[in-house]
């Protein structure tokens, strides 16, 4: 059983954002990194359906020399190995174009099991899991809580709105996106992050997987146009001074104003 | 030119946020100055195809099919396709569900396009339309443009649109029916879908509370919920939670409150250490007086908020606690 788990890595969940004057990019001057939660999920729930049934977990990343750190810590948890597409600037493709590039890498793979996270905490577009089936041909389910091995297929448990669940069956080799949540996190113990260094990173280009450069690659259908700050249209009333100050006000505002206590 | 919203339906029943998708339907078509159409896909779906009928459309489109009585991506986005290759819609509109968020991205790439997900506005700018969309969670807008050839795509966030400003068809003709049969066979389908089902009976019903005392990321561990039903007591108050809260395992799922979760509408609803993503806003945005606390001045629940402290709570709800406790 091989399993690739795609995982981006992300901006980390308090940066400070500003917008670059091209209007074009976040400034990521001084952001610090980390692996996109729902990814980390992903990985969790390949790591454990590997130490259930056997076989191989491979780690899959485009991006930056920065997110070596982060397939760093995804072969600490225990992922066997890794590729690393090197892209210097994953944030200007468009989730097709991402999903080309990953789809290249797993091709050779030839994977029974793909696994990611249901979306990004950066540009959340939550697309790259269902255009990366349709690109290889794989059957899918998203927003997926639960993996268990069924006639040797799968059957996967979704999560639907409002309470919701649904079982699904499909045969393998398939595609799942992963929801946060699902279980607990592992932590990388001391051997783990011992043992990373030692283990396989395959990097590769998109020159190298045969992915058309910007100029080959078939016209965009979308364009990001402009980044900008959202105007707030804040109503709220604001409560300043000292903790027990604005903690006085509110109490007086919910009772003589809302009267909602 | 034209315009067609995808509706969608499970069992014979509407999912509300379609009627949100079909009004942005019918606004984009009278700025753009061309014409609405609709569809909805099922197994004996007449009588909901009649009931969009009402409606101020140019067609409604019928798409029926035994293999579409279920819902499963290899059926929809192959189903999608034939009717989008016959109509020829310019825009293609969607309800941001879980559902479309599950074939959407494949059918637009069946099609060699890349669908705007999650829209929350749009403009008409030179003839164009250009729909915006929230990364970092909220925290940044950007605008996306369509470019190349039509058909273009976009999934509507929830609450984006007012399903209550939706035209009837008015005296005009109602828009005809046009019951499109999708070629489709078992083979096609890959994912067999077993019946929906809920995990457990609630015990707490969010729902009927006047006021919930609701606790987020912002706690940051387990051993300082104590605080917050301290709180709640003070109040009187259920306690609610978003989404990691649950998922960690802090308190049960049935205090989830949002798009996975319970939608309540109290009379007040007070957001402690959360920053209001979108998910979790739907679940609460109904409640009479919105409260939020949290350290961030930029998080999203203040937008939705009545009355606000930017602070870090665990200074803020001791003294709210007190101050509860003063007589009035």
């Amino acid at each position: 059983m091989k399993i690739v788990v795609a995982i981006k890595q992300v901006p980390a969940r308090d940066s400070q954002l500003r917008i670059a004057s091209s209007g074009k990019r976040v400034e990521e001057a001084d952001f610090s990194y980390e692996i996109n939660e729902p990814d980390a999920y992903a990985l969790e729930a390949g790591l454990q359906f590997k130490e259930t049934h056997g076989g191989e977990v491979v780690a899959l990343c485009a991006g930056p020399a920065r997110v070596r750190q982060t397939i760093l810590e995804a072969l600490a948890k225990g992922a066997d190995r890794a590729i690393h597409i090197e892209e210097e600037d994953p944030g200007a493709l468009d989730p097709l174009a991402t999903a080309r590039l990953l789809a290249a890498a797993l091709r050779s793979e030839a994977p029974d099991l793909v696994l990611t996270g249901l979306q990004s905490d950066d540009l959340g577009c939550g697309q790259t899991g269902p255009i990366l089936a349709e690109l290889l041909g794989l059957p899918h389910a998203t927003i997926v809580m639960q993996v268990e091995k069924h006639d040797g297929g799968i059957r996967v448990k979704r999560e639907l709105e409002d309470g919701w669940f649904q079982h699904v069956e499909m045969p393998l080799p398939a595609l799942l996106t992963i929801q946060s949540g699902i279980s607990k996190l592992r932590y990388a113990t001391l051997m783990g992050i011992r043992k990373a260094k030692t283990k396989e990173v395959r990097r590769v280009t998109a020159a190298g997987l045969g992915v058309a450069g910007p100029e080959g690659a078939p016209a965009a259908s979308v364009t990001m146009e402009r980044l900008y700050l959202p105007q707030r249209t804040k109503h709220a009333q604001l409560f300043e001074g000292s903790p027990r100050e604005a903690a006085a006000q509110l109490v007086e505002k919910l009772r003589f104003e809302a009267r909602v206590i | 030119m034209s315009i067609l919203a995808v509706m969608e339906q499970r069992g014979g029943a509407w999912n509300r946020m379609s009627f949100e998708t079909l009004a942005a339907a019918q606004q984009l078509a009278r700025e753009l100055d061309t014409t609405a159409s609709a569809a909805v896909l099922g197994q004996s779906i007449g009588g909901l195809a009649g009931e969009l009928a009402s409606k101020h459309l140019e067609r409604v489109y019928a798409v029926e099919h035994e293999l579409l009585q279920d819902y499963a991506p290899d059926a929809y986005t192959i189903a999608l396709r034939q009717l989008v290759e016959q109509a020829k819609p310019s825009i293609v509109l969607f309800p941001h569900t879980y559902q479309v968020r599950d074939f959407l991205p494949k059918l637009a790439t069946s099609l060699g396009r890349v669908a705007v997900s999650d829209a929350v506005s749009h403009r008409v700018d030179h003839g164009q339309v250009v729909l915006v969309r929230q990364l970092f969670q909220g925290k940044v807008n950007v605008d996306m443009r369509f470019a190349g050839d039509a058909p273009h795509f976009a999934s509507l966030q929830a609450g984006a649109y007012r399903a209550d400003q939706l035209a009837g068809s008015g005296p005009r003709a109602a828009p005809a029916v046009e019951v499109v049969t999708p070629r489709l066979s078992t083979s096609d389908i890959r994912t067999r879908p077993l019946e929906l089902f809920r995990e457990s009976q609630r015990a707490v019903e969010l729902g009927a509370a006047e006021i919930i005392v609701s606790v987020g990321r912002g706690i940051k561990e387990a051993g300082n919920l104590p605080l917050i039903e301290k709180l709640a007591e003070a109040l009187g108050a259920e306690v609610g939670a978003s989404r990691p809260i649950c998922d960690a395992g802090w308190l049960p799922m049935e205090r989830q409150v949002g798009s996975s979760g319970q939608t309540v509408a109290p009379k007040m609803y007070m957001a402690i250490g959360i920053s209001g993503a979108i998910q979790h806003l739907v679940g609460m945005k109904g409640s009479r007086t919105v409260v939020a606390i949290n350290k961030d001045p930029d998080a999203p629940i203040f937008e939705a908020a009545d009355y606000g402290i930017v602070g870090d709570l665990f200074q803020v709800v001791p003294e709210l606690i007190e101050a509860l406790h003063k007589p009035k």
